[in-house]
């Protein structure tokens, strides 16, 4: 399955992954401004830059190939995409115990701000075409392409 | 601390309903403008600071950010403008020299833009370029007196030649004075494109000895970075007399900027400063020209053209027409508007004489004295794009060197800020934080893009003259009509007016 990938020598961490990942979450996902300034909690970004400057890489879900999220779930929330493969989080069920940000080896799952109790983590922008991180990122340091593990 | 004279040059306008508070700003400007206060949930910014580089607009999201021109008046005054004003204030209050980068940008005549080309009308036929070939391969060397045959066969030997797929290179711009991914941008560019890039006086580095077919490896006063195996990697030399932006100035390169890879490729120690001396110690004449031209063509046994760089000064073409005589394959011409890391400020904007008459000159005088196909020639000093290259080309040019184009297709706003070490582009810093900003996959796909841009836009320029190969068009001046310029300009570009 396809993956995104963090070229962290060129990422300038600018930050600007977690800008638009919060904006295509909310409820306007075409509209910054919008996103920003009407929403009443701006979606948590559900990619992360991790910095000890001059290193910097934007860190989001790896969708293991054997998730400990998946296998950590108490509720059957978290599950696989039987299309594309991306580990994904069924706000229906998730009951916001946090275990799976517990298991997750990576820091790739984190606890949504906008809403009661579900756990936010990347989608890949399943409907929108590229992830809006890798479309976004101004110095291509975020690269979707098919890998392993 | 008494009070400070400076005031703001730039204003920076964040428009409030745009701005997400996203922070981009805050952690993109190096010079540290903006800032974000947490207390009040609120960015401000420090007009002082701003450059007017343009990072924090372009990367701005939202567009939220504007930057003007700080509208202070002073007291109008045609000869005490804000600008002279400002550099006494400076100046009384660091007692220095004033420094500045990029090339001169004070209004003297362009001459580019006072010249005009030529195209064909009803007596002779244009050529369309997408239907017809069109030759702009250009060979950089010396050619010989005459061509001998025999049974057909070319007999006479051919000195080693720089065969270039469009007339325009890199300009000389050396690792340390601009970053390594910089230069991975440029020598990547010229390798897909098929034409040169220039080291600079900064040596070669370790990364870049596979793209030494595409270098010309400089050989400059301090001598940084030299020995037989960086000769030997690029496909021609050149000695670096002098620099348009600062004619008979050396360099400086402070010793912060010497980190441990500038160190390794200059040969000289970490954190030491790199001084050019003015003069190479060990030319002072002509004769100790040769010298060292012959000296580096026995160390490459005569496999590399050797070029010879110097600065458009008053009596360019006798120098020019001593450095032929000195043995060179090559004379670069560097202008007055060439562009550099850091020069004095009074010396860029007042020292040397423009590109364009420069060139004139020189040509005029080899061709006089019978030796011009002895030498190619090649300028630089502002080329600004492909019509700048075909009008420098009519006027006898063999080819052109791009610096400050070349960095702007890199992302160069032109701030002129190049040496305080804190480029916001990534392009002329060594801060580590600052150079993976410049990714060069992307700088080389853009400054080869602007290559083949420039070369659609020859060849268009070429088939309206109903020309079909760029040999046709050098030193060609027929091609070339001058507007408001003085019968005296026109006699030294060698140029008609328009209308005659």
């Amino acid at each position: 399955m396809k993956k995104i990938y963090a070229q962290e020598k060129y990422c300038i961490g600018c930050r600007l992954c977690e800008v638009y990942c919060s904006a295509v979450h909310s409820e306007y996902p075409n509209d910054l401004v919008k996103a920003f300034n009407r929403s009443k909690i701006v979606p948590t970004p559900r990619v992360k830059v991790e910095e000890d400057r001059p290193l910097s890489f934007a860190m989001q879900c790896r969708h293991c190939d054997e998730p400990h999220c998946l296998k950590a779930c108490i509720t059957g929330a978290m599950y696989r995409d039987e299309e594309s493969g991306a580990i994904l989080n069924d706000a229906e069920r998730c009951v916001g115990c946090w275990t799976c940000i517990v298991a997750c080896p990576y820091g790739g799952i984190f606890r949504d701000e906008s809403k009661s109790k579900v756990v936010a983590k990347c989608d890949y922008c399943l409907d929108q075409g590229d992830p809006a991180c890798v479309k976004n990122c101004p110095n291509g340091a975020l690269i979707i392409e098919e890998g392993g593990e | 601390m008494t009070l400070s004279m400076n005031t703001p040059e730039f204003l920076v306008e964040r428009d409030l309903d745009r701005c997400i508070k996203c922070q981009v700003c805050v952690g993109q400007c190096a010079n540290e403008v903006h800032k974000y206060d947490k207390e009040t949930d609120s960015l401000s910014c420090d007009d002082l600071a701003c450059v007017g580089c343009h990072r924090c607009v372009t990367l701005c999201p939202t567009h939220a950010l504007t930057i003007k021109k700080f509208p202070l008046e002073f007291r109008e005054n045609a000869n005490w403008t804000a600008n002279t004003i400002n550099a006494i204030y400076k100046q009384a209050e660091s007692g220095g020299i004033l420094l500045t980068g990029m090339g001169n940008d004070k209004p003297y005549p362009i001459y580019w833009d006072h010249l005009l080309l030529n195209a064909s009308q009803v007596t002779n036929p244009s050529i369309d370029p997408l239907r017809e070939p069109m030759e702009v391969k250009t060979y950089l060397g010396r050619k010989p007196d005459k061509l001998d045959f025999s049974d057909g066969e070319l007999v006479t030997e051919i000195a080693p030649q720089v065969e270039l797929e469009l007339p325009i290179m890199f300009s000389a711009m050396s690792f340390g004075s601009i970053s390594l991914n910089a230069v991975k941008s440029l020598a990547a560019a010229a390798k897909e494109v098929g034409t040169m890039f220039n080291t600079g006086e900064g040596g070669l580095h370790q990364d870049l000895y596979s793209y030494g077919d595409n270098a010309i490896v400089q050989v400059a006063s301090g001598r940084f970075g030299v020995h037989p195996q960086y000769l030997d990697a690029g496909t021609a030399i050149e000695i670096k007399i002098g620099q348009g932006a600062k004619p008979g100035i050396g360099g400086h390169l402070p010793g912060e900027k010497v980190g441990k890879e500038v160190s390794e490729t200059r040969m000289i120690p970490e954190g030491s400063d790199a001084l050019s001396p003015a003069p190479h110690h060990d030319i002072y004449s002509i004769e100790d020209l040769r010298q060292l031209i012959y000296s580096l063509k026995e160390a490459t046994r005569y496999k590399k053209p050797v070029a010879v760089k110097i600065a458009a000064v008053h009596n360019v073409a006798a120098i020019a027409s001593g450095i032929a005589r000195a043995g060179a394959d090559i004379i670069t011409i560097d202008g007055f508007r060439g562009g550099t890391g850091a020069t004095p400020l009074r010396t860029r904007d007042n020292v040397g004489i423009p590109i364009e008459l420069a060139l004139a000159a020189v040509d005029s005088r080899l061709r006089n004295e019978s030796i011009r196909h002895q030498v190619s020639l090649v300028v630089a000093g502002s080329v600004r794009n492909s019509a700048d290259i075909m009008k420098a080309i009519a006027l006898g040019a063999d080819a052109v060197y791009i610096g400050s184009s070349a960095l702007l297709a890199l992302g160069c706003h032109m701030c002129q800020k190049c040496y305080t070490g804190k480029c916001n582009w990534g392009i002329a810093t060594q801060d580590p934080n600052l150079v993976k900003r410049l990714n060069p996959e992307i700088g080389a796909q853009r400054a080869a893009n602007l290559l083949r841009a420039w070369k659609h836009e020859i060849k268009e320029m070429l088939g309206g003259m109903g020309i079909n190969a760029i040999e046709s068009l050098r030193g060609n001046r027929l091609m070339l009509r001058g507007v408001g310029l003085s019968d005296r300009d026109l006699e030294i570009l060698g140029v008609k007016a328009a209308g005659e």
